[in-house]
């Protein structure tokens, strides 16, 4: 199983990769359970990938300017575009994701994460910027036609230093439930299918006939 | 001598500002340009200019058959050709008439390129719908071939209103229709239409990494076996190609430079060096030109027809012209002899007028043998019956 993660964070060390590694061991941990229940599709991960999107900034930038991608972020789409399941965390910005992850998912292909199982996650300085993910992030991923999970994870700087209270989960739990919902998923539905390798062509004849005028 | 490859410019036709001396040249200047480069293509031994198609500035060639039939008029051995003309929002009939009339005048040294073009507005300003545009391609080429073709044509599709009992005129040159190359950058459908009709299919090759056209031009090629035109090897492609160059390789990069890094198509973006990392561009001296052509035979097989982007970005037309002779005289002879060398005997040459013209006598020659045994037969058989 080929799992992907996508951060957008900006510094180095960032929270934002953080959050990411604790989801990515989280969900791995599961899917590498032994007791789990066994679904239909083989559970044994790939060591995940994880692109940092700011090591790919510039390429990303070049693209939008020169119309096509360079091989090292082809490079990158390929791998979201082959995954099974992906892990995207963004920081907020302005009241929504960061213009650099926005512009990575951008260069995708439409198509790239049509059914394709999504964990959605984010990070802030203030916990009052949570529901950009509902707002902002989750439509995004609605519009590619990704089928993301119903908890999406978000990590203001005061989570990192706090457990629950009484009426919400802390991180560590909200992480344990996004996990579980990912894996659920992706050991339950069919691998995706693989980047073709040839390319499929519409015979001439049907491209043709599909144009004549009704009799 | 058009023989084996056939080398040649193909022009975008932009008027941009040299930014190294702040001067943009008029739309007049800019087509006086293109007319003295297209001479000056001839003059070098080069074999085709093809001109682009565009209907908003701050491009010039809005009327091909045009400029095309001037330069016909003024040279004497020069294919002409487009790069590309827009199969999607000109009418098909009107295409048929104005190529068939410059094939005419041009004593039949006439090809033409179908594309889609890219500037998204063309389509509702000539009354079309962008989401469209492969449709309209193969509807309007499939009238556009018919035309040249039959003499009297009716027909009824969804784009066009009906035609009924239609002569397209002139009739082309000979009975032979201009030779038809199909160039898209990213459409499977467009190379799916070419091997259809066994017709040439051209890759532009500068905007993607060589991976991308490889693709295409695979593609291209196993549906054109696929159809029975010939062997895959057979199939008819044309590549494009970009290159600046001077005696000394650091002297192309220090010169081509400031073109390259304001260029209306990819300046603003990757260093000069990343782009001829992921790109067919060259900029270097003459042997490094010619190194890096000669790969495109092993990427993408023998082919037929090798276009350069050479008047673009703002240089001024003194600097193309030197170009022009440098590719005239170090590049391009070095390549013929090369391309030469290890070519099967079964690769087609570019197809020419000449070459189509000779096809077709000797496909009636046989289409009326054929007839003629078959009368004989039909005869001897009654004969036989009587008997």
């Amino acid at each position: 199983m080929k799992l992907v993660v996508v951060t957008a964070g900006l510094t180095q060390p960032s929270s934002t990769r953080l959050l990411a590694d604790r989801l990515t061991e989280a969900v791995t941990r599961r899917l590498a359970d032994p007791e789990a229940p066994a679904g239909p599709v083989e559970r044994a991960v790939v060591a995940p990938r994880v692109i940092e999107l700011r090591e790919l900034a510039v390429d990303v930038a070049n693209a939008f300017v020169t119309g096509f991608p360079n091989s090292r972020l082809r490079a990158a789409i390929d791998a979201v575009t082959e995954a099974d399941g992906i892990i995207a965390v963004t920081p907020i910005f302005s009241g929504s994701y960061s213009g650099l992850f926005k512009s990575f998912f951008d260069v995708l292909d439409n198509t790239a994460l049509a059914g394709k199982p999504v964990l959605i996650a984010a990070t802030g300085g203030t916990a009052r910027h949570s529901l950009a993910l509902e707002h902002a992030v989750r439509p995004l991923f609605a519009y590619l036609r990704a089928v993301v999970v119903p908890t999406a994870v978000y990590a203001a700087a005061e989570d990192w230093g706090g457990g629950r209270d009484a009426f919400t989960d802390g991180l560590g739990e909200r992480i344990e439930r996004a996990a579980e919902e990912l894996t659920d998923l992706l050991l339950h539905r069919a691998p995706s299918a693989r980047a073709e390798q040839e390319q499929v062509v519409v015979p001439f004849e049907e491209q043709l006939a599909a144009l004549r005028p009704p009799a | 001598m058009v023989t084996k490859v056939q080398f040649g410019l193909f022009s975008v036709g932009d008027v941009t500002m040299d930014p190294t001396t702040g001067r943009t040249p008029t739309e007049h200047e800019r087509i006086k340009a293109m007319v003295t480069i297209a001479l000056k293509a001839e003059e070098v031994g080069l074999d085709v200019f093809a001109t682009g198609e565009h209907h908003n500035p701050p491009f010039v060639p809005s009327s091909p058959t045009t400029l095309l039939g001037y330069i016909a008029a003024r040279t004497e051995r020069l294919v002409l050709s487009t790069a590309t003309t827009l199969i999607t929002t000109n009418d098909p009939v009107k295409i048929a008439e104005d190529f068939a009339m410059l094939q005419h005048l041009a004593g039949g040294r006439v090809d033409v390129m179908m594309g889609r073009g890219n500037t998204g507005p063309v389509y509702p300003w000539f009354g079309q719908d962008i989401r469209q545009g492969i449709p309209l391609a193969i509807e309007n080429y499939a009238l556009l071939h018919r035309l040249w073709r039959e003499d009297v044509v009716d027909w009824e599709g969804r784009f066009r209103t009906p035609l009924q009992g239609f002569t397209s005129t002139p009739r082309p040159l000979e009975g032979v229709p201009p030779f038809v190359w199909h160039g898209s950058i990213r459409s499977p459908e467009i190379a799916e239409q070419a091997a259809y009709y066994g017709d040439g299919f051209f890759a532009n090759n500068i905007f993607w990494p060589k991976e991308h056209y490889q693709r295409l031009i695979h593609l291209y090629r196993q549906r054109y076996a696929h159809y029975g035109h010939g062997t895959p090897e057979q199939a008819i492609v044309g590549l494009g190609g970009q290159v600046f160059m001077r005696k000394n390789s650091q002297d192309a990069v220090r010169e081509f430079r400031p073109y390259f890094d304001v260029a209306p198509v990819y300046g603003h973006g990757p260093s000069l060096e990343e782009f001829m990392a992921e790109t067919p561009l060259t900029v270097g001296s003459p042997q490094q030109v010619i190194d890096r052509t000669l790969q495109f035979r092993e990427h993408f097989g023998d082919y037929q027809r090798q276009l350069f982007l050479m008047d673009h970005a703002g240089l001024p037309l003194k600097t193309v012209l030197e170009q022009l002779d440098i590719l005239g005289e170090q590049v391009v002879p070095v390549l013929r002899a090369e391309f030469a060398k290890g070519r099967p005997a079964e690769v087609p040459d570019a197809p020419t007028h000449a070459s189509l013209l000779a096809a077709k006598t000797a496909a009636d020659a046989t289409a009326t043998t054929t007839a003629t045994t078959t009368e004989t037969t039909t005869e001897t058989t009654t004969e036989t019956v009587q008997a």
